[in-house]
């Protein structure tokens, strides 16, 4: 069983948690992910590692609610514990320095890019980060982002903050504007990393995307995690999260995600409206 | 004289008013109501019939069928105090080679081993050494008056067995004997590997697994889940932490897919992953558990094993109007045992022989609508004497499908190889050893079971495990 240590809100549907997970805490690499499961009749759901604590045995993960589990696990508290988590999984980033990278979350893909400028700057990149979301009060790790970055861009879909419009405009505009780039970390939503693959593959800049197709055992033995990059197949959750963005069929990856929206409403549903029996 | 043949006439013999008794049969729940259910199909033998199957055991002076058991049960023994009514002791004998009786009695293919070479087969049907397995580890499971033999004394020695599936079950069993402290390292949640999500529970109930590795625990074994080896920690780790040695029995759990154009659509699934989440997640009981299936309506399963039948039999039970296995030879070929091709016949999967996939269509979703297949025939054999399938030229068509699982084998999961150091493996991914022993190319270093061998049976899995067991003692004793 792993403890909940700390639980804040960091939006109106996106939660932190501080886990126990001493080995897990010690052995994590920027990029990996763990699996959790909350209780007995539990699914198993693919969460990034957004920090560690290897002194206090913590690990930290971020979600957004989107359906029932994530909406019973936002219920839980400091002191219930996860009945499940393994991990580190996936491969870690590959972090080197290659000079000035531009590192993009979008939504909750914020909490998944974090790691990575962290990891990035302190190879020794200059880091420029451009972190969206639809409105101001759905923003998250702002301050986190503007400790690893060397310039912070703000961007929201309604303007209600920062720039107004998407983070694939901000990083146009850098491009448009002759800023040297090197490397490119695009996460979040699927529609935004085709975007942002799009843009950079005339210029030829390298774009590092994390993939979050539907994970079932996240050790390579199912292939639920399957997509295609470079017109083969790969698992995500052994050959992955992270691909070159201009190899991955985005397309693909977005009707995959569709596969079980019927059941998943239907559960959430049930869930919300408190409607356990039969 | 050659004592095989003798035996039996001495025993009629011996007996001469006795009337042969037939090989007993087991119930079955009726096909018709069994398909809308995730119980157990054979129902077990009660208490009389078990007994009047163990008063057909001859007890041969020279019994075949223990060495036709790749871990040796004493065969003759243990049915032996099933027919005098000794059931416990029964399943005392059994545990003593085997840590996972109730499993074998029902997933072995006995008719390859032990009742294979069980002498009443020559004249007759034999020895049903299976189901009396089952019975007497039922009988003590349900007694529940399971009997852990008392601890075997330290030597002090810490083994580390990565996998918890049937092999590293039985080698943790067999080492925690010999005074060994042992700890099974699993990377998912529950202990079992192939047993927990592999094979349904119509075929093995999860509780009847969880008993057994309850019963390891019981032993000494400590079982640790959630640990993936070569992510949590390398084999290197392992040493580095005091283990003395290593036995590496992480299966071969990767999915092979066939590579052919739209078989990455939705609805498409490998077999590991439709078995895993309707075994190990119960997708079954969705949403009273979390994870959700697709419950189709015509499903095409490929391929002509073990995973096939479970697959196929598995979509039935989801509800599905049409079930097809796709395969591409005849069923004399067919890999599976013959008794769940029954099973599955009799439950009303369709059987589409001598027919391979080639593409999938999708619809506008990215949905699987249409498997298009190619009439085979069978050529010449190969140099494996098995005829391989050829292409009618020509002779394509289409099945309408939603919902697919592939089901034409596994491969090597190459998380462990690659991060071992020293480790060698074939080009095919699976560990080298020498002989018997599970020595690889690493000393200190053991493997078995399908890392080793590729896709095979529950107990050669654990006859390996058996094998390891001594050698890794023989090993340690030695330095």
């Amino acid at each position: 069983m792993n403890r909940i240590v700390e639980k804040t809100d960091l939006s109106e549907n996106v939660v932190r948690m501080v886990l126990e997970a001493p080995a897990i805490a010690r052995k994590r690499k920027a990029g990996q992910f763990v699996v959790l499961i909350m209780d007995e009749k539990g699914e198993r759901i693919p969460l990034t590692i957004v920090d560690s604590d290897p002194g206090q045995g913590t690990i930290t993960i971020i979600f957004q609610v989107v359906g029932k589990t994530t909406s019973a696990m936002s219920a839980m508290k400091a002191g219930d514990a996860f009945r499940d988590v393994q991990g580190p999984l996936g491969n870690p980033t590959d972090i080197h320095r290659v000079g000035q990278v531009v590192c993009i979350g979008g939504g909750v893909g914020v909490g998944v890019v974090y790691p990575l400028a962290a990891a990035l700057k302190q190879a020794g990149n200059r880091v420029i980060s451009i972190i969206g979301a639809r409105t101001k009060a759905l923003l998250i790790l702002e301050e986190e982002m503007k400790g690893v970055s060397d310039r912070l861009i703000v961007a929201t879909d309604d303007g209600s903050y920062g720039f107004h419009g998407f983070v694939s405009t901000v990083l146009q505009d850098l491009i448009d504007a002759g800023e040297r780039i090197d490397e490119v970390f695009a996460i979040g939503p699927v529609p935004m990393m085709k975007v942002i693959a799009d843009l950079t593959r005339p210029h030829g800049i390298r774009t590092i995307v994390s993939l979050n197709p539907i994970m079932v055992d996240a050790t390579g033995m199912c292939g639920a995690c399957r997509v295609s990059v470079g017109g083969k197949t790969k698992f995500t959750c052994v050959d992955g999260p992270e691909f070159d963005g201009h190899q991955v069929d985005f397309d693909l990856l977005a009707s995959r995600l569709r596969m079980y929206r019927e059941q998943e409403g239907a559960a959430y549903e049930r869930h919300r409206c408190g409607c356990h029996g039969n | 004289m050659n004592g095989t043949g003798a035996d039996a006439m001495e025993t009629e013999e011996r007996k001469p008013k006795k009337e042969k008794v037939p090989r007993q049969a087991m119930p079955e729940q009726d096909p018709a109501v069994r398909v809308r259910n995730f119980e157990e199909v054979p129902l077990g033998f009660s208490e009389e019939t078990a007994v009047a199957e163990a008063n057909r055991c001859i007890q041969c002076k020279k019994p075949g069928c223990i060495a036709g058991c790749p871990v040796e049960v004493r065969i003759p023994e243990f049915i032996h105090a099933i027919a005098e009514r000794r059931f416990l002791e029964a399943a005392r004998i059994l545990k003593e080679t085997n840590s996972l009786p109730a499993v074998c009695g029902r997933v072995c293919p006995q008719e390859e081993q032990c009742e294979q070479v069980c002498i009443l087969g020559k004249k007759g049907d034999p020895v049903a050494i299976g189901r009396l397995e089952r019975f007497a580890a039922d009988y003590e499971r349900m007694s529940g008056e399971t009997s852990v033999p008392a601890p075997a004394p330290s030597n002090g020695k810490k083994i580390a067995v990565v996998g918890a599936g049937p092999s590293g079950l039985t080698i943790a069993g067999d080492l925690v004997k010999l005074g060994y402290e042992v700890t099974v390292f699993e990377g998912l949640h529950r202990a079992g590997g192939v047993l927990v999500y592999g094979i349904p529970e119509f075929r093995l109930p999860k509780a009847i697994v969880e008993a057994e590795v309850d019963y390891l625990q019981r032993l000494g074994v400590k079982i640790e889940t959630n640990a993936v080896i070569g992510r949590i920690a390398t084999v290197d780790d392992l040493f580095a932490e005091g283990f003395s040695a290593v036995y590496i029995a992480v299966g071969a759990g990767a999915p092979v897919f066939m590579n052919i154009p739209g078989e990455n659509l939705s609805g498409i699934y490998s077999a590991n992953e439709y078995l895993t989440r309707s075994n190990l997640m119960k997708a079954y009981l969705f949403p009273e558990y979390d994870t959700p299936i697709v419950r189709g309506r015509n499903v095409a399963v490929i391929g002509g094993g073990n995973v096939a039948m479970d697959s196929v039999r598995t979509a039935l039970r989801l509800g599905a109007e049409n079930a097809y296995i796709l395969y591409r030879r005849t069923e004399v070929e067919m890999p599976a045992r013959k008794e769940e091709v029954h099973h599955a016949r009799e439950e009303g999967v369709q059987f589409r022989l001598l027919t391979n996939p080639v593409a999938y269509i999708g619809n506008r979703e990215g949905w699987v609508m249409g498997v298009r297949c190619i009439r085979m025939e069978l050529g010449e054999p190969d140099d494996s004497g098995r005829r391989s399938p050829v292409p009618v030229p020509g002779s394509e068509f289409v099945i309408d499908v939603d919902t697919v699982v592939v089901a034409v084998g596994t491969m090597a999961n190459p998380i462990v190889p690659a991060t071992t150091p020293g480790l060698e493996t074939n080009r095919r991914g699976y560990i080298i050893t020498r002989g018997e022993s599970g020595e690889t190319t690493r000393p200190g270093v053991f493997a078995g079971g399908d890392i080793v061998t590729g896709s095979a049976t529950v107990i050669l899995a654990m006859g390996a495990g058996k094998q390891a067991a001594r050698a890794i003692h023989a090993y340690l004793s030695a330095g």
